[in-house]
Parts: structure tokens; sequence; C-alpha cells
């Protein structure tokens, strides 16, 4: 088994990542490729305009391993990327979605 | 007073405002109108790369040695994908850099049109940020933009993808932006610096560990005054090499993977490693847990990414290690530290660097140091990658900062040439030597003509051992002497090829004095390819084995 997969199998508990952005095409590409090309799996995604739509929010449902601090911060980077905000995975943003997602 | 210009237009004259003096790139259907509004430009000179690879990394050479954001163009299609390794490569070793391709009409995009690809899908993994510009006003932002980005903070590549309908667009201009010039960094904590400064007071055995952070800072001069205040031996990694002449009595040399063991064994003796813009890569770290693991840590970077990374350390500062280093250097107190001088002198004499047939220059030591002795601490050193680049990087005698180009990240084999050619154009008073191999000069063979067409003083000194030596070495040591796909069963007559190519060539192996052929190659205006053979069992050493740690050197 390579490391990444028992990173993500050690994954004790998930987190919520609030991820303020410039609203344009390409800011996604640019915040979920830093996760797969990590192979960093990214269990939900939720995006919306804020305010006048210049910008928007993106909201991610991620498991919690080791990588976690350093996806922040590479996130924070990224040009586009405004401000990233972390919370634990009972955040109402995407247990309010569940019923949208039953199998 | 307005002007009507068209996209095109507006771009060059942003990159004329810019400062931008030579750009390098190849032209194509999409980026026409751009070429036709640069060949009206009197204030840029463009140099004509024979692969838009070549065009990439003659404007790193440009960026390496002038620390300013260099220029390269490509067409859409595959003019953009033949640019994308040197972009990549100016990522991993943060060389800012801006590259500026056409696209197809935005009309078109996403049609398959004819040379149409993704190139700001291809590029978003191996950029510092890209744009796909998507009118004329767009360029007067995006323009310094990228030049502010590629500049600011850890400098990286910017790319810009202009499609052509915008770069034909015609709009009126009343004013002109700005320049986009590097942002000051946040400056680091005070109360930081004062904790690292009793750190370091306190520490019996601190070695100060230099990366290329401190050359793109310019920072120096200011890491030599704070090793000699508090007597710090000092080491560097191979993009930090010149940072502290290497013979300056507190230098260790290179760390790592091909370090000397005297260097490798100070730093697993270490209690307080001092890593200034380095961001502990596994060539120079070897396996991590056994890196320096009875030391503390301060890591300063720009980069707070690269904080706790890949080691935790003890104190973390974020800022140009420029202002750090300054703000350090009057906490710090002087300090003789007897012992720890002693100790280091007593690992250098029972563990040195051996540099066999130093003096014979037809072997691989020997031609490196006869090279070096034809010059002095103007010259810019470049290399391709290989065997013959760690050589280099081992017994060169590096001096000053910005004197060493090498593609350390990436470690992509084809810099060398273009790279040496674009240190040429950018400061055309010096001398500018290219150490390459075999297997790499033929990856942008091509541009040896552009060295000829600009007429660039770079001299290369072609190390010849009808191999990939390095592969050949790894299949010596660690895949049982199997050697497959490692040594060329045919291989082109170099001289006749660069000649072919219109520069003049030397084939060290056919004079009688080689210091005489050497001497008077380097001495001679304009470029020039010098061979010599080099005995393809020759191994790099000493050298860490994959997965080991510094400690286990094999090798001489
Ligand atoms: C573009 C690229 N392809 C493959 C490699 C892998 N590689 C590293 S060193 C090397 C051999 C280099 O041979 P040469 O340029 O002749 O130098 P030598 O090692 O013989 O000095 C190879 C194939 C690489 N670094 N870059």
């Amino acid at each position: 088994m390579n490391a990444i997969n028992r990173n993500e199998l050690d994954a004790l508990n998930r987190a919520v990542l609030e991820i303020d952005v410039n609203n344009h095409p390409g800011v996604m590409s640019h915040v979920i490729g830093l996760f797969s090309r990590r192979t960093y799996n990214v269990e939900g995604i939720l995006c919306l305009p804020v305010g006048d739509g210049r910008q928007s929010r993106i909201w991610l449902l991620v498991n919690e391993d080791q990588r976690l601090p350093q996806m922040i911060k590479q996130a924070q980077k990224l040009e586009d990327v405004i401000a990233v905000r972390r919370h634990n995975a009972n955040h109402a943003v995407f247990s309010e979605l569940e019923s949208f997602f039953q199998a | 007073m307005t002007e009507t210009l068209t996209g095109a237009q507006i771009t060059v004259r942003l990159l004329e405002r810019q400062g931008i003096r030579t750009v390098a790139g190849i032209p194509g259907g999409a980026i026409l109108p751009i070429y036709d509004a640069l060949g009206q430009s009197t204030a840029i000179h463009h140099v004509l790369a024979r692969h838009e690879q070549g065009a990439g990394f003659m404007a790193q050479g440009m960026a390496r040695v002038s620390g300013q954001p260099a220029v390269c163009l490509a067409s859409s299609g595959p003019g953009a994908t033949n640019l994308l390794t040197a972009i990549a490569d100016a990522k991993l070793d943060s060389i800012p850099l801006v590259a500026i391709t056409g696209q197809v009409p935005r009309a078109m995009i996403g049609t398959d049109a004819f040379q149409e690809v993704d190139t700001y899908g291809l590029t978003i993994p191996i950029t510092k940020h890209n744009f796909l510009v998507t009118s004329a006003e767009e360029l007067l932002e995006v323009i310094p933009r990228a030049f502010q980005i590629a500049a600011s903070g850890r400098p990286g590549p910017v790319l810009v993808d202009i499609p052509k309908d915008v770069q034909t667009q015609a709009i009126e201009i009343g004013e002109w932006p700005e320049p986009g010039r590097a942002l000051p960094a946040p400056a680091a904590d005070p109360a930081l610096i004062e904790q690292a400064a009793a750190m370091i007071n306190a520490a019996e055995r601190p070695i100060l560990y230099l990366g290329g952070g401190v050359v793109h800072s310019g920072a120096a001069s200011a890491a030599v005054d704070l090793a000699e205040k508090a007597n710090l031996p000092t080491v560097m990694t191979l993009m930090a090499l010149g940072a502290m002449p290497v013979d300056h009595p507190l230098s260790l040399g290179m760390l790592g993977m091909h370090g000397a063991r005297y260097t490798n064994l100070a730093l697993d003796e270490c209690d307080l490693l001092i890593a200034v813009g380095a961001r502990f890569d596994d060539r120079a770290t070897g396996k991590v847990a056994a890196f320096c693991s009875k030391a503390k840590i301060i890591h300063i970077d720009i980069d707070p990414a690269e904080l706790d990374k890949i080691k935790t350390a003890h104190i973390s500062i974020t800022a140009d290690v420029s202002d750090a280093l300054h703000q350090l250097l009057p906490a710090v107190a002087k300090n003789d530290r007897k012992n720890w001088g002693d100790r280091i002198t007593a690992l250098q004499a029972e563990f040195p660097f051996q540099m066999p047939g130093a003096d014979d220059p037809r072997s691989h030591f020997g031609l490196i140091r006869t090279v070096a002795a034809c010059l002095d601490n103007d010259a810019i050193i470049a290399t391709d990658v290989g065997q013959h680049q760690m050589w280099v990087a081992q017994a060169y005698p590096l001096r000053r900062p910005r004197q060493w180009l090498t593609s350390g990240g990436l470690g992509t084999m084809g810099f060398g040439v273009p790279a040496a050619i674009g240190a040429a154009l950018a400061e055309p008073q010096r001398t500018v030597v290219c150490f390459t191999g075999d297997g790499s000069i033929l990856m942008n063979i091509q541009e040896l003509v552009t060295a000829a067409e600009e007429n660039v003083n770079v001299k290369i000194v072609l190390m010849d051992n009808a191999s990939l030596g390095l592969v050949h070495q790894q299949q010596t040591l660690f895949y049982g002497e199997r050697l497959f796909a490692s040594q060329f069963k045919a291989s082109p007559d170099f001289i006749k090829v660069a000649q072919g190519f219109g520069i003049a060539a030397v084939d060290l192996d056919a004079v009688a004095n080689p210091c005489a052929a050497l001497m008077e190659a380097i001495a001679r205006p304009g470029p020039c390819l010098i061979r010599a053979s080099i005995d393809a069992e020759q191994k790099v050493y000493p050298m860490v084995p994959p997965g080991a740690a510094n400690r286990d050197m094999i090798g001489a």
C-alpha cells in the first residue's frame, strides 16, 4: 500500500474548507488541481457567487490527513484565493445538503 | 491625448514600458499580430529561437543572471506545448519568467480549432499564475500584473495566453498603467528574529544552510556577514552555489547527494540548522528523518508554504531572507566557536573531498579546473544535467551569486545551451561557459545556430562520454551493472555539427596541448564548442544512495 492510501485511510476525521476566491473561469481548476495532483480526494464541492458576483465562495469537504495544513498553505498562495478558513466536518453547509444526496 | 492601438501593439508597448529589451520566441499564426507589432519596436530585440523550449530557457538565462523577469513568446498549440518544460523548470527553481502565447480567436476556443490547445489548463500546475486574456482592455491590467506576480515574493513563471482576436482588437488608450514591479514582502516578526538570534547565540555546533532563495533575494553578502560574525560553518544547496565563495574559510560547499563527506557529516553533528531560502529538497536532505537529527531548526523563507513542509522547524520565519538576515545580524553575538571550528577542521582532514585527476585536463575534474583557470569570477557558468553537472558543482570554484545557472529542481537536460545564450544576451560583457554532456546537448542542439546568429560569447564545453552518464552510473551501482539504453551506439561528429551550425569548434582530444587550446578557445570572442572525451566509467562520488541517510555515502 502506498503512503498516500495509508494517509487517506488513517484520516479519522473530515474537515470543511471555506475558500473565498475571485469569480472567474479557471479558479476552480486552480484550487482543485492542488488536491488532484497529490491524489488527495475532495469528497464534496460547493461553489456559488457571493455579493455582487465578483467573488465566489468554494466549500470543500475533505478527509483530514497530515497534508491538510500544507494544502491550506498552498491554497492561500493562489493569486485568486482571498481567504481560506477551516471548519470541522460537522459544519452545516454540507450536512444540510444531505437530502439531495440520498442513494 | 489618446491613441488607438491594437491588443498586439498594447502588449508590445507594455513590454517596452516594463523595461524589456530582449525577448526570445518563435512566431506562428496565432501570435502573428504581436510579432507584427514587435517588428515595429525599436526598443526590443527579438531573438529567434529554433525551438520554443530553447526560447523558454533563453528567457530563463536572462532572468537567472539579472534577477529580473524575462520574456519568451510562442504561438498557440505546439508552440505553447513546446514551452511547457521551460516553464515547469522555472517554477521549480523559482525563476521570474513571463511567457506570452498566442491563442486561437475567442470564438474558436473550445472547437478543437487548428493549433488549439488548452494552454491555460496545461499551465495551471506549472506556473505561479496564468491568464487567458479576454479583451484588449484587460491587457492593460494583466501584463503589468504578470510581471508583478513573477517578481514578487517567491519568484516564478507567469503565463499570459492571448487570443488572436484580442491581439487585433483596437481600443483607445488614454493612460498607461505603471509597470509591474515586485511588491515588498512583509517584514519578519521582530520577536521571532530575537528568538532566532538567541538560539544561534546559544548553539554550540550551528550550521548555516543556504538555498536558492538567498540568491533570488540578493542576500548573499548578508548571509556571509552573518556567517562571519557568528562563525557559522555554511553549506549551500545546488541552487545557492556562489552565495558564499567556495574557498571562504567557513564554506563547507554543497550538501546532500553529491556533497563532500565532511559536509554531510558536519550536518549530522550540528545542534542548530539555520535554513535560509532553502526548501529541504530530497537531494539535499537524503533520508529526511536522519537529516540533522540532533539539530534544532530555524527556517527562514519568503514562502510560508515551505515552512514545516518537510521538516518541522523550531522557529519559522516568513520573510524576505535579505531583510531577515539584516535584522538578525545585529542581534547575533560574535562567537569564535573554537571547538566546533576545530571539529570541522578535523572532519575536513579525515573525510576530504577527493578530486582525482584535477591536474589532468583530459580528465573530468581536470577539464573543469582548467576551464576555471582560464576565467575569473566575472564568468558565468551554466550546465546541463547529468554527471558533468554534478562534477562542475563539486569542482568549479564558484564565488559569486548569479554566477551559476543550473536546472536544479526539474533537472532538465537541454537547459544548458539556451540558458547560456540567454545569459550572454543579458550580460554581453561576460564570458559564459556551458558545461554539457553528449546526451544533454542534443536536446537543444538546434540553438547552436541561434548562438551563431546572435554571435553570443558562449563557450560550450562538451564532456563527451558517449553515454547518458548519470543513468549509466545508476545502472552500474544499483541495477546490477545491467547497462540498458544508457550507451550510445552512434554519436554525431560534434565538431562537424557545431561547424555546420556556424560556430567554431575545437576537439581537445586532437590537440597536443589541451590547456593552451582551451585558453585560446575561451579567449576568442563569440560562440565556440569545445569537445573532450570523458571516460564513461567515471562516477560522481561521493554519493548518497537513493533512500539512504546523508551520513551513509558511498564512493571515495
Ligand atoms: C529531459 C530529461 N530527460 C531525461 C533525464 C534523465 N537523465 C538525467 S541525467 C541523464 C543523462 C545525461 O547524459 P549527458 O547529458 O550525456 O550527461 P552525463 O551524465 O553523461 O554527464 C538522463 C537521461 C533528464 N534529466 N532530463
